[in-house]
């Protein structure tokens, strides 16, 4: 069958290559700024300091730590929950452990189904509601081009098919393929887009946090 | 430039001379934008320019999208991306008239207060990027004629108001004169080998407000420090900074630094002036390329050392400062440069009714006069107006009827504001308080039987004081 055919294609090289490009590729990145930074950021590296790192990631990590967070709670508490469970929901996830233990045969504990289920409904909510808000604040609007809704949904869209999948909503050997397919288009973007922020965030906080924080003293949060 | 980059150049000019529309005076030097836009790409601006997430957070912390009705495109991230964003987007091949557009942008709606980059999840530095937008500007000739003037003053003589040595000397001279009159024994050591502490100054002092100069002589009299100042390198401040021009920001920096070091003081201090804190302590390090960053000499704000003189109880006073006062943490001594605590400690022991403005500290806003905007000018005043409109409310909520400012930018527009609306505010520095309310120690009072004299002599002058800022104020106001 054309499915099972394309399943295995999915989960075999496919997946291979998607992770090995969204690992290698976040891992280039990070050494070829690293690099590039030794020469040309060197406010960066005269001023570092473990505590001022700290403080300002920790302040943007915990949600309404910061001024400028509380400004906006809604809005703030959506990304922070949003991200929570992004990262939560795929790692603890029953029938991803199930791959991850016929592959490796090692697995993370699982959340149970209906949470894993609900949380996933929870990220398909706060990625609608960062849609409607990109549309309805103009100071948001005027920033957002085509492909940056693109990446909000690219973001929701293995939540969007991994949910239908899950509970058995449409065909689901393709829902299955799809949200597999989906995934590793994902991943593959992620370390060449904005989302890179996953880790480029760490970068970029302590780097403003050495300039405000050690060189000043000023908190920026 | 590279060989690469001279190419480019090249083939640009071709380009124009060949194009059509080849109407446009001066072709863009594509080569130059290419150099400018590779040398600042490092690391930071690479991630910036790519993981802002177009949240908007940013935008209400700028005070010109508050003033101006919340106008989207005056948001910060906006005014990055469509400037300096674009520039690299475009690999620097990018048009004069586009580049006019930038001016607008990148010295009209941005003064580089660096509010934003606390209010960003990522921490982007707009101001930073803005920066370099104005770098790019500048190298094709494309720059406010105000701060074109100041930059092409300090290449040639040093100094943003192009004051000639002699006549610097000699206001010092003038100023230990009269208030000699007042201080006995009080002078202005110029070029003093070993003194602890040199003080450089902003060149509108000099020039127009010479009381200045004489008041900071004053207080470090009274106070009985080891002081001097410098004959040369005296001007801290640094316009080029803001007019994107690095290599001309160097100049007066590396003076500064030359003489502090020939004359082994411990400390240099700046003047009332928050860029110039910012230029000679932050970035004046790594434009003239010292390792680590630092300064080869210390730098101090006038706030630092005032507040260290009281607080030894270096200087008695006759009483507090009696009126309702606020402080203006200019961004360049506050956020900038770290000093809000000081300010407000200076500020308590010298007032008794002092109200904050809300927000403040780090988080205050800019009062809208800095980034260079106010020698930018006349044809930059409406607009520095209406984006001031936020901090005139700050100053109008406290209800106090003096504003302290350290800051000689700030202090402009924070007069201006006060005409504009109607603040009934006095706009005054810390020298001015100080000076105002101390005790000169009995061993300084100038002898018994020249009192009447000397009376009379204090009263001429400050007349004269006035009548020679009078007679100047006509003049363009640089500072
Ligand atoms: C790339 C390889 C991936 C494979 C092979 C895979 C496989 C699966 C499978 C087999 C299911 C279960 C469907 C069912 O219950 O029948 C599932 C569900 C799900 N997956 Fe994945 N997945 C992958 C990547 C991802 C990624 C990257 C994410 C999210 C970032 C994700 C999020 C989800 C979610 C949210 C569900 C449904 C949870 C629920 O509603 O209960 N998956 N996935
Ligand atoms: C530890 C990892 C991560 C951290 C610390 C982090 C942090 C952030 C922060 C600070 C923001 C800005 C919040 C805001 O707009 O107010 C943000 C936005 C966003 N993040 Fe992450 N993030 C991480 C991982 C991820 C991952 C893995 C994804 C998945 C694709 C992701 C997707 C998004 C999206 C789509 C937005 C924009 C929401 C919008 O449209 O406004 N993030 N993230
Ligand atoms: S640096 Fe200041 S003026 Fe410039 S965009 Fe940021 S907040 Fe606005
Ligand atoms: S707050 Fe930061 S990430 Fe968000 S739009 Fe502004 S600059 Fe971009
Ligand atoms: S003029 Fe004053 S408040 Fe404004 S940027 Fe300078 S220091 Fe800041």
């Amino acid at each position: 069958m054309a499915m099972d055919k394309l399943y295995e294609f999915l989960t075999g090289p496919a997946l291979w290559i998607a992770v090995i490009i969204f690992v290698g590729g976040l891992a280039i990145r990070v050494a070829w700024l690293f690099g590039l930074s030794q020469e040309r950021d060197k406010p960066w590296h005269d001023f570092k300091s473990a505590v001022w790192a700290w403080r300002s990631i920790i302040h943007w990590v915990l949600p309404w730590a910061s001024v400028s967070s509380r400004n906006q709670p809604g809005f703030t508490g959506a990304v922070w929950v949003f991200h929570i469970c992004w990262i939560g929901v795929p790692l603890f996830l029953g029938a991803h452990n199930m791959l991850f233990e016929q592959a490796w045969g090692w697995s993370l504990p699982s959340l149970p189904d209906a949470v894993a289920d609900w949380a996933s409904m929870v990220v398909i909510a706060c990625g609608v509601f960062f849609l409607v808000r990109r549309l309805a604040r103009p100071e948001v609007r005027i920033l957002t081009s085509a492909w940056d809704y693109t990446l909000v949904l690219l973001a929701l869209a293995p939540f969007v098919t991994g949910w239908l999948a899950f509970n058995q909503y449409g065909p689901y050997g393709l829902m299955l393929n799809l949200h597999i397919f989906l995934s590793e288009v994902l991943l593959i973007v992620l370390p060449f887009s904005k989302l890179a922020h996953m880790v480029l965030f760490f970068a970029s906080r302590s780097a403003i946090g050495y300039e405000f924080g050690t060189r000043r003293g000023a908190r920026v949060w | 430039m590279t060989a690469e980059a001279q190419k480019a150049a090249e083939e640009a000019q071709e380009k124009a001379t060949v194009s059509p529309e080849a109407e446009a005076p001066k072709p863009v030097n594509v080569g130059k934008i290419k150099t400018i836009l590779a040398a600042n790409e490092g690391a930071r601006m690479r991630m910036w320019l790519s993981i802002c997430s177009r949240c908007g957070l940013c935008a209400d912390s700028c005070f010109f999208y508050l003033a101006n009705d919340k106008d989207p495109k005056l948001s910060p991230a906006y005014k990055a991306i469509n400037t300096i964003g674009k520039m690299y987007k475009a690999k620097g091949e990018v048009s004069r008239e586009f580049l006019e557009e930038c001016k607008e942008v990148v010295w009209g709606q941005c003064t580089a207060c660096r509010r934003c980059s606390m209010y960003c999840p990522f921490g982007i530095d707009i101001a930073t990027m803005i920066a370099t937008g104005r770098a790019v500007c500048y190298s094709q000739g494309i720059v406010p004629d105000g701060l074109a003037r100041t930059t092409e003053n300090i290449r040639t003589t040093g100094n943003q108001m192009a004051m000639a040595t002699e006549d610097w000397i000699e206001t010092c001279d003038w100023m230990a004169e009269e208030y000699g009159e007042e201080v006995h024994g009080l002078e202005i050591p110029i070029d003093k080998q070993g003194a602890d502490y040199m003080y450089t100054v902003n060149p509108r002092e000099p020039m127009y407000y010479p009381q200045d100069v004489g008041m900071a002589a004053e207080i470090f009299h009274i106070a009985g420090l080891n002081w001097t100042m410098p004959s040369t390198g005296w001007d801290s401040t640094n316009l080029a900074m803001f007019a994107g021009d690095r290599a001309v920001a160097t100049i007066p920096v590396k003076a500064m630094y030359d003489k502090a070091l020939e004359l082994g003081v411990k400390a240099i201090v700046i003047t009332e002036c928050g860029h110039a804190f910012r230029s000679a302590k932050f970035e004046g390090p790594y434009w003239v390329g010292i390792p680590g960053g630092e300064p080869p000499v210390p730098v101090i704000h006038s706030v630092e050392l005032f507040r260290d003189i009281m607080r030894e109880g270096k200087i008695k006073l006759k009483h507090k400062f009696e009126h309702k006062v606020t402080y203006q943490d200019p961004c360049n001594v506050s956020r900038n440069g770290g000093l809000w605590d000081i300010g407000r400690e200076l500020v308590n022991l010298l007032c008794d009714d002092f109200v904050d403005m809300t927000p403040n500290r780090e988080h205050n806003h800019c009062c809208g006069g800095g980034g260079g905007f106010i020698p930018m000018g006349p044809p930059y005043k409406r607009r520095r107006m209406a984006s001031g409109k936020i901090k005139a409310e700050q100053i109008r909520a406290t209800g106090a009827t003096h504003v302290i400012v350290p800051c000689h930018n700030c202090f402009d527009q924070i007069n201006d504001l006060n005409k504009e609306y109607d603040l009934k505010v006095k706009v005054v520095s810390f020298k001015e308080i100080i000076t105002e309310i101390m005790e000169i120690p009995e061993s300084m009072i100038p002898p018994e039987e020249d009192e009447q004299e000397a009376v009379l002599a204090e009263e001429e002058a400050k007349r004269e004081v006035e009548e020679g800022a009078m007679e100047e104020a006509g003049e363009v106001q640089e500072s």
